[in-house]
């Protein structure tokens, strides 16, 4: 398959060296990712598929190897291991079979970033308007908002704490340089 | 910075929306049937009232839904927001 042969010889968005400083900044590696939609009374009446959360709460992220983040009433962003892009797309068209959804495989379209330790928050906020507090924005919280200018979809994953940034490829080195640029602030600070 | 509240997400800031102006206006079932005038009133014409006022705002970076808010347009200050196909609780249609 022509995609097969596209995925080995892909160039990655950004070279995967992490940044050195506090917060870390670093590239995340390669995934397989999909845009899943359905009514959200399938979603519940299914409650999973291959292996994907769906009745997750508006805003929110799953954790395990096929994770489910929840961006509205009807869609979720689905991210799993790179190398299973092609059985998760079978896997799902065979859980729905007949049932109305629309699945769009969406790998080479976003980029992760990881964003993690001390201030990760203060260099989020850099360029992102949201109250990123543990209060307002707990472990497992997930949304769609913005970074600067570029639209990205913010994860938190841990207390330490680690945020996942997913952009979209085109405007990875955008973000990639205002998280860095953003972070020259709090280098070598007490925390 | 104004926070709207998304009936889906909660209160996020207004740069994650965008405006989609006057609320509960229904497009004529049969336009062939009506005269320009009435066609005009449709397309263009809306109250722009001071004070009370439904509007449809699009979280477009967020869970990218369409809503209604009730916004005083002296105050800025949102009353209530509610889906699609909904009504409000208080204040009615502006
Ligand atoms: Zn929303």
């Amino acid at each position: 398959m022509l995609e097969t042969v596209n995925r080995v010889t892909r160039a990655t968005a950004l070279a995967a060296t992490a940044s050195a400083g506090t917060p870390e900044i670093a590239p995340l590696p390669d995934a397989a990712r999909f845009a899943l939609r359905l009514r959200p009374a399938l979603a519940s009446e299914m409650g999973a598929v291959a292996g994907f959360p769906l009745d997750l709460a508006i805003n929110s992220a799953s954790s395990g190897p096929r994770r489910s983040i929840r961006l509205g009433p009807d869609e979720w962003l689905l991210i799993g291991d790179a190398a299973e892009a092609e059985a998760i797309a079978a896997e799902i068209a065979q859980a729905f079979g007949e049932r109305f959804h629309a699945l769009v495989e969406i790998s080479h379209r976003n980029v992760g970033i990881a964003v993690r330790g001390a201030h990760a928050a203060d260099v989020l906020n850099a360029g992102c308007p949201l109250d990123l507090a543990a209060a307002a924005f707990p472990t497992g919280f997930a949304t769609r908002t913005l970074l600067g200018k570029a639209e990205i979809v913010l994860i938190r994953e841990d207390d330490a704490p680690t945020y996942r940034v997913e952009c979209w490829r085109s405007f990875a080195p955008y973000v990639h340089g205002f998280l860095l640029e953003a972070a020259r602030d709090f280098d070598g600070a007490q925390t | 910075m104004l926070l709207i509240p998304c009936p889906y997400c909660g209160d996020r800031p207004e740069i994650e929306f965008r405006g989609g102006g006057e609320a509960h206006i229904a497009r004529p079932s049969d336009p062939q049937t009506i005269d320009d005038q009435a066609w005009a009133e449709f397309l263009f014409y809306r109250t722009n009232p001071k004070g009370l006022m439904a509007e449809r705002w699009n979280h477009a970076h967020g869970c990218q839904r369409w809503f209604n808010a009730l916004r005083d347009t002296v105050s800025d200050r949102i009353l209530e927001s509610y889906k699609m196909g909904e009504k409000p609780i208080g204040g009615g249609r502006a």
